[in-house]
């Protein structure tokens, strides 16, 4: 059994914009970003569940080759630095994705 | 031979610092520009709303005068892009009051160049009623005229255009106001004829200083080397190195989309792109794509003040009381509430956040506490300072004293680091512009001193 956060050389979050959210993950090898993006187990739905949110608040999920990445874009609840954030950089919120179990 | 542009990227942001080790080795390979980003909206929409900086100015002036005292007697262009972390009027004032003192230090004269990104109410006034003003995303508000004389101080991001002009122009120095952050770096290829999609790119990339490098980080300087059909990256520090991954992840960073990125008038296509490794921690980038969009659009940025804040911050140890912490957090509010019947309850916010449970997920959380200690920062949100102050003064002596049920440590619930606990924290803003405006004349004007 393997996490999404085993698997990743990188994992994180960040504000695009103040009010998205973007999360990267990323891969040392063909291999794993083949595995990761063949395994079907990250979706819309997924991504859902883990933040709370409905599919139109999903803006993509986008697996990219070159950069052996995967890169999902989500909107935020409350705009960066405004009443009710918590987060104004964006940059802890990748918990959340850490324990998709891949394989 | 192909002429090679070389640009000198000092740090992520001006006034994070960088070694200057790194810095001159960049100035020894005769760069083309030394160009730094200095603004963001990642800090909120504060810096946009109260007209300040999140750097210090004694940071920004030291970062300034190893750019200044190296680069003018060189004469090679620097560029500022948004200035002052936001790049509002008060921000580039700011910034030109430090450059101006370093030069008159130093005895340097220079032609230099400011290009303001304020962009009047009024216009976006008449360009909203047009319908010529959209918002980003779905979860932004449209804008009306309210909302639009309600905020401070609206700035656009600016294209390469103004500062392609200001270097035709010969300025030693540009600061420029709000610029798209890849802007400032791609005009120094695109003056030099340059492909404007492998300029763009290259900048996006040299915007985060030597993020892009293994280790990363934003406090280190970077060199970018523009070629007829490619351009390069190296890291300036022999303790850090690029490698095609590090390189094409970092195309990732920030952004919304991994391949396609819209700048002001144009779209980039990086989904051809190709990363390669020259060897000697060098990488080289091909096929980024400059596509102009049929329509030019800016966008715009600007901030309102919503609210005013004060604060607790208080760690509790009580075993019995973190065991029953969220329920008598909603105790302390109901008393405080029924306190001060007479004010209306939309006047104030009452939050806890409780560190080390919670606080940075909130109800996305999914880990069970099992801790023995937590910070709570008791925010209270009013309509007025002296509201916000109120309300957090008798929440705190609230939770102080609140007697819970089987509570043994009668004395005091809360231990705070600090005398006077309470901290006034002023206004609170939001980003209450955050749209695409269609424009059809550069609305970025040029001043030279």
């Amino acid at each position: 059994m393997a996490t999404l956060f085993e698997m990743a050389k990188v994992l994180r979050s960040k504000n695009s914009g103040p009010f998205e959210l973007t999360l990267d993950v990323l891969f040392d090898s063909h291999e794993k970003f083949q595995k990761v993006r063949d395994s079907g187990k990250l979706t819309v739905q997924t991504i859902c569940n883990l933040y709370n949110i409905s599919e139109k608040e999903v803006r993509h999920i986008v697996f990219f080759e070159p950069a052996l990445g995967v890169k999902i874009t989500i909107l935020r609840d409350v705009s960066s630095g405004s009443v009710g954030d918590r987060d104004v950089y964006g940059a802890q919120q990748h918990a959340p994705l850490m324990n998709v179990i891949i394989e | 031979m192909e002429r090679e542009i070389k640009i000198l990227s000092p740090c992520g942001m001006l006034g994070y610092g960088f070694p200057a080790s790194s810095f001159l080795n960049g100035i020894k390979e005769q760069p083309h520009g030394i160009v730094v980003d200095a603004g963001s909206t990642d800090a909120g929409p504060h810096k946009l709303g109260a007209g300040v900086s999140i750097v210090s100015r004694r940071a920004t002036k030291k970062d300034l005068e190893i750019i200044l005292t190296n680069g003018v007697p060189r004469k090679i262009p620097i560029i500022i892009g948004s200035a002052g972390g936001a790049g509002a009027r008060q921000h580039v004032e700011w910034t030109i009051e430090i450059i101006e003192e370093i030069l008159k230090e130093n005895n340097l004269n220079v032609k230099m160049a400011v290009i303001w990104a304020d962009i009047s109410r009024d216009s976006v006034i008449k360009a909203n009623l047009q319908g010529k003003v959209n918002p980003l995303s779905p979860n932004i508000k449209p804008l009306t005229k309210r909302i639009i004389e309600e905020t401070n101080g609206i700035v656009a991001q600016m294209g390469h255009e103004p500062i392609l002009e200001a270097l035709e122009q010969g300025a030693d120095i540009i600061v420029c106001g709000r610029a798209y952050d890849p802007s400032p770096f791609a005009a120094i290829g695109i003056f030099h004829k340059k492909d404007p999609g492998l300029s763009y790119h290259l900048g996006k990339i040299l915007e985060c200083g030597a993020l892009c490098a293994e280790p990363g980080t934003t406090k280190d300087s970077i060199l970018g080397i523009i070629k007829d059909d490619s351009f390069t990256v190296k890291s300036l520090n022999p303790i850090r190195t690029c490698t095609q991954i590090s390189v094409a992840a970092h195309t990732f960073y920030e952004k919304e989309h991994p391949f396609i990125l819209h700048g002001p008038g144009f779209t980039l296509d990086l989904s051809e792109c190709e990363f390669k490794e020259l060897g000697e921690g060098e990488v080289q980038v091909s096929n980024s794509k400059y596509i102009p969009n049929e329509k030019y659009l800016i966008k715009l940025e600007g901030a309102r003040e919503v609210a005013y804040r004060t604060f607790v911050m208080a760690g509790i140890r009580d075993p019995i009381l973190l065991e029953n912490l969220e329920e008598i957090e909603e105790r302390v509010e109901a008393q405080v509430r029924e306190y001060y019947q007479e004010i209306p309850s939309e006047d104030y916010h009452i939050n806890f956040y409780n560190y080390g449970m919670n606080a940075v997920l909130g109800s996305k959380e999914t880990e069970i506490f099992s801790g023995h200690e937590v910070g709570v920062l008791l925010e209270v949100i009013g309509k007025n300072q002296e509201l916000a102050n109120s309300i957090c003064s008798t929440a705190r002596s609230t939770f102080l004293h609140f007697g819970h049920e089987k509570r043994k440590s009668t004395a005091g619930n809360l231990a705070f680091p600090f005398a006077p606990s309470d901290i006034e924290f002023g206004p609170v803003y939001e980003f209450s512009v955050y749209h695409l405006m269609e424009i059809d004349d550069n609305p970025f004007d040029i001043e030279y001193r």
